[in-house]
């Protein structure tokens, strides 16, 4: 098993394919980096919620 | 003298009791006696599929050459749309003057209640549409092998088309706005009966035997009486117990 | 028989207890073996001989296709479970299920699409395949659309529990249609039985890929269902609790 690219420059261009290959790839990182963050966005809007009702019902002595 | 007696009981407990058969038929007569009067319901579809087809020409060409061509699809996807235009008003009037809820309670099995309804909606907006299908067939120009092969495949399409649609119209029906939601998740499922409706024609105008896609409509259609009153029973239950 | 662990299965807290431990495991997993595919998949696969590199698209094409079709049927299990033994939790594993396996769908598509464009010249093609992804992404919009629509939580999951379910039934029905009709379509490149027509050199690093894949939807569901749990639960003593105490520690990370 060998590196299949001469140089950065040729892994990038993957003789003419590149944009395509690198397109699809970053296309799916993007869809699959929303979908991790969604959750991660919800658990700090959860997290404000609760504290806010904590707060109207036992305010702080 | 006692046996007389029992004999009495029986026959007034069965005047009383309404067979399955009975319910079923007492159903699907009223289902249609309403249609009928209300006739709206019913020509609007064929109404549609009409003027939808006149549309065709204008938009893309008035030559017979093309027109045939496309006549097959172009047919079966305007019966297709009018049939579900035609869905939203299955369950809804039923569900909003409380009959709905009484034929739920009723002793007869739902399942067979809601094969009779959606009997009654094939043969107002199903079977119509299947006999207007071949005068709109002469308007774009459908050579003339195309004829019987479109009215059997419609014929045992859109059974398939009302018994799939009937489950979106009933886990719709307790929504204010069900009408677009209802094509949107329908109209995925009707793909197969497009597919093999459309080729049906088509084959046949290429001069093909079409048994095969008959025969597959056929199954179809048999798949959908079995499977589709489950589905249609369970959400009408809960859409009306909600 | 011992049921108890399917009962408990049905209980919010003790799956959330349980994938606090197990997700961090099962993400890692799922790092690694993709990171390590597209590494292997990008830079030392070979090329392929008729359609050069722009066939190593095909490393998260296929994947994400598998998990598509793969998510539809979680999400109808899921469904069923919940219909049948009213279990909330699994109500919430579907309603989480739709919209992980509408983007995988997505991605599926639109990798597709790219793929195709240096391969047949066009981005798209009605090709048996594409358009039964295309039909399994509408299947899928539909169910979230279904589960928008309602105000109360549980009609809207019973009815989208019985719209996956017809789903479910259907998908092999419109794969087989589609495949009937459109003839002018690829063998299938990977099948489990018969002989493979895809070179070793070129199929462990997809076979790492659809693992690492596999790994990744078990990160996600589990992510969102959690996500789902403290949401309809927030009410409860034990996830107020568990917020008000870890709150802190959860920022910092």
């Amino acid at each position: 098993m060998k590196f299949q690219f001469e140089s950065i420059a040729d892994l990038l261009s993957m003789s003419g394919h590149g944009p395509y290959v690198w397109g699809a790839y970053f296309v799916t990182f993007v869809a699959i980096a929303t979908l991790i963050y969604i959750p991660y966005k919800l658990k700090r809007q959860i997290v404000a919620q609760v504290k806010r009702q904590q707060k109207i019902e036992k305010p702080a002595h | 003298m006692s046996a007389v007696n029992t004999n009495l009981d029986q026959q007034s407990i069965e005047q009383t009791e309404i067979s399955l058969m009975q319910g079923f038929w007492a159903v699907l007569k009223r289902d249609v006696v309403t249609a009928f009067r209300q006739r709206s319901d019913m020509i609007n579809p064929v109404v549609f599929f009409l003027m939808v087809v006149t549309m065709m020409p204008l938009g893309i060409s008035p030559e017979a050459k093309s027109l045939s061509f496309l006549a097959p699809g172009l047919l079966w996807v305007i019966a297709l749309l009018a049939t579900l235009l035609s869905l939203d008003s299955l369950f809804r009037s039923d569900y909003e003057d409380g009959s709905l809820e009484q034929v739920i309670l009723s002793p007869q099995s739902l399942y067979f209640m809601v094969i009779a309804k959606v009997l009654s909606h094939w043969l107002t907006t199903g079977l119509p549409l299947t006999f207007v299908a071949p005068l709109l067939g002469v308007l774009l120009a459908l050579p003339a092998e195309g004829y019987l092969p479109l009215l059997g495949s419609l014929l045992l399409g859109t059974v398939t088309l009302s018994l799939v649609g009937a489950i979106g119209a009933a886990l719709t029906v307790s929504l204010r706005k069900g009408g677009l939601l209802l094509s949107l998740i329908i109209m995925p499922l009707y793909v197969p009966v497009l597919i093999f409706g459309a080729s049906c024609v088509r084959m046949a105008v290429e001069g093909f035997a079409i048994g095969g896609p008959l025969a597959i409509l056929g199954a179809f259609c048999a798949v959908a009486i079995v499977l589709a009153p489950l589905a249609i029973a369970g959400a009408l239950r809960m859409s009306v117990e909600a | 028989m011992n049921w108890q662990w399917f009962h408990r299965l049905g209980s919010p807290r003790w799956f959330y207890e349980k994938t606090s431990r197990w997700s961090p495991w099962v993400g890692t997993l799922a790092l690694m073996t993709i990171v390590i595919g597209v590494i292997w998949g990008l830079g030392f696969a070979p090329e392929d001989s008729k359609q050069g590199n722009s066939y190593r698209i095909i490393f998260i094409h296929v994947p994400a296709a598998f998990l598509a079709l793969a998510g539809y049927y979680v999400m109808a299990i899921a469904g069923a479970v919940g219909l049948i033994w009213r279990m909330k939790l699994s109500f919430m594993v579907m309603k989480c299920a739709a919209p992980i396996g509408a983007v995988l769908t997505f991605i599926s598509l639109v990798t597709g699409a790219v793929w195709g464009k240096p391969t047949w010249g066009t981005w798209w093609v009605w090709d048996a395949r594409i358009t039964s992804m295309l039909i399994l992404f509408f299947l899928y919009l539909g169910v979230i659309a279904l589960q928008g629509a309602y105000q109360s939580r549980d009609l809207s999951n019973k009815s989208s529990a019985i719209l996956s379910l017809v789903g479910m039934i259907n998908i092999p029905i419109i794969y087989k249609s589609v495949d009937w009709w459109f003839t002018l379509h690829q063998p299938a490149t990977l099948k489990f039985t018969g002989p493979s027509s895809i070179d070793p050199s070129m199929a462990y690093p997809l076979l790492i890929m659809i693992f690492g894949f596999y790994c990744l939807y078990a990160w996600l569901l589990m992510k969102w269902t959690r996500l789902e749990i403290l949401e309809q639960e927030q009410k409860t003593n034990w996830v107020k609790e568990l917020l008000l105490t870890g709150g802190i520690k959860s920022s910092k990370s």
